[in-house]
């Protein structure tokens, strides 16, 4: 049977509307609460906000231990995606699947979790406890916090990375002399910097916002504990401006690496693409 | 004299190599599968084998009855693979330096700058010294594995089906410059290739791998005259007549 022009047009555009518009709707749900947070405040209420006691401590607070945990994440990640990446071994392949735990587990469940291993009765905390040091509640068991739920997004990014690198250049570079060292250091690092960057982008974003771990094994201290997200749920209860001022900066953060991420793609070849310079002293 | 004498399984197949090369080119031709990409990896380290011996006249570079395996690195062979590899985030030259600078005995540097340069003359490529690897053509891209290849000196030099990623008048022009250059090399060359025009070009003798094991060694004339296989008996029936 053929459907005459006039009855395809009007499936064509049932369908069409039964695509686009429950695509719209949740568009709009998702852009909504972010243009409410923007157009609820002047430019007035923005900065007043902003100049809140709880604000100040939380930014240097939050910047620090950031830095602090992306920094382990890397440094520590970088070898561990790079094993994985080349191993092929059951052992790394459940490694693998077990250092992905922290995305899908409850935050509240990693704080309990953090609690039972460097709490002051924990698995390594009763330890630690003996010669002297105590991790909850400090500084520290921020950066933890940080890095245990942060971790996965860079090894994610950071194994996928490593994977598509061309294994031919890998094999090339040893007959030349080089060493594994020297083929990590001198092809694959560079040429995979930028998928290391864009997970360590998305690392660092999960690290900024994280709430509930820090919340259950660091507490709520300001100036010690007391992370963005922490100030923007203390706020709530007493200057709405705050909150907001504080939300909308994150947002402008979160929307700056969104774009850092998908916009510095497509440039593999290009890690370098300066023309000329002299570097065949560089031994 | 580079002597080969291997048995390894990689995958389903199953190689059993013993094959001598002096020096000057062996043109190793077989089937798609026939196991001639995996016999250089096994060579150059890049696979293990499961028994056997690598040797460059007195250097054992393995030996499983002696327990020597070299990394590939120690090796000191030479190799273009099929794609060429060149390093996407480094220019002509430093591509070509990447060897001389890998080398543990620290060579001057201007004994070093003075071998990258020579090489980018004898390849013709100097003029494109400071150019990425992806604006070169591929008979550019070749001669730049090739002087890459070269640079730290190797004792043998196994090129993996030189001339396949290059269109058809690209191809006839590079073979003559591989098929001169190679003829004046100094040392052992395998060239792996399944096209009879290249197998022909690129060397005068020439061994024939299938399934893994070698059924033929021997000139081009040899062959011809006695196939001892089909697919020998194709390769060289399909040969354009010598003139």
């Amino acid at each position: 049977m053929i459907a005459s022009p006039s009855r395809r047009s009007r499936g064509n555009l049932a369908w069409q509307a039964a695509t686009r518009i429950p695509a719209a709707l949740l568009v709009a749900f998702i852009l909504l609460p972010v243009v409410a947070l923007i157009f609820g405040t002047s430019a007035g209420g923005f900065m007043a906000g902003l100049r809140h006691p709880l604000v100040g401590p939380a930014l240097r607070l939050s910047v620090f231990t950031t830095i602090c945990s992306l920094t382990a994440i890397v440094v520590l990640g970088t070898p561990l995606a790079w094993l994985l990446a080349r191993s092929r071994g059951r052992l790394l392949r459940w490694t693998e699947l077990a250092i992905q735990l922290p995305i899908v587990l409850p935050p509240a469940v990693a704080g309990v979790a953090l609690l039972f291993a460097f709490g002051r009765r924990g698995l390594l905390g009763a330890w630690l406890d003996r010669i002297g040091v105590h991790v909850p509640f400090t500084t520290a068991a921020v950066i933890l916090a940080e890095v245990f739920v942060a971790a996965p997004f860079f090894i994610q990014g950071a194994v996928a990375s490593f994977e598509r690198l061309d294994q031919n250049l890998v094999r090339v570079a040893r007959t030349l002399g080089a060493s594994p060292a020297r083929v990590f250091f001198r092809v694959a690092l560079p040429l995979c910097a930028p998928g290391l960057a864009r997970g360590a982008a998305v690392s660092w974003a999960r690290a900024l916002g994280e709430f509930g771990a820090t919340l259950m094994f660091a507490g709520n201290m300001s100036g010690r504990t007391q992370t963005l997200p922490l100030a923007i749920y203390t706020a709530l209860e007493s200057d709405l401006r705050a909150a907001q001022a504080l939300s909308i900066v994150l947002v402008a953060v979160a929307f700056g690496l969104l774009w850092a991420v998908h916009g510095s793609g497509a440039q593999f070849a290009g890690v370098r693409s300066r023309e000329g310079g002299e570097t065949v002293e560089r031994a | 004299m580079l002597a080969v004498e291997l048995q390894a399984r990689i995958g389903t197949l199953d190689i059993e190599v013993d094959l001598a090369v002096s020096e000057g080119p062996l043109v190793l031709a077989g089937p798609n599968g026939s196991g001639k990409t995996s016999l250089l990896l096994l060579i150059l380290g890049l696979l293990a084998p499961d028994r056997g011996r690598v040797a460059i006249g007195s250097d054992v570079l393995f030996d499983s009855s002696r327990g020597i395996d070299l990394p590939p690195e120690e090796r000191g062979l030479g190799y273009v693979p099929q794609d060429y590899a060149l390093f996407p985030h480094l220019n002509v030259r430093e591509n070509v330096a990447f060897g001389l600078e890998s080398q543990r005995t620290a060579a001057p540097d201007v004994d070093r700058r003075r071998r990258v340069e020579r090489l980018l003359e004898e390849m013709e490529i100097a003029s494109l010294s400071h150019r990425e690897p992806r604006l070169l053509s591929g008979g550019e891209k070749q001669r730049v594995a090739l002087a890459r290849a070269l640079a730290p000196q190797p004792r043998a030099l196994l090129l993996d089906e030189p001339l396949a990623a290059l269109d058809v008048s690209a191809r006839r022009q590079v073979r003559v410059f591989l098929a001169k250059y190679l003829a004046g090399l100094q040392i052992p060359a395998i060239v792996v290739t399944h096209n009879a025009a290249d197998a022909i070009a690129l060397g005068t003798q020439m061994a024939i791998l299938e399934q893994g094991k070698l059924v033929q060694r021997g000139t081009y004339a040899q062959m011809k005259a006695q196939p001892q296989t089909p697919f020998v008996a194709e390769l060289m029936g399909s040969f354009p007549t010598k003139t």
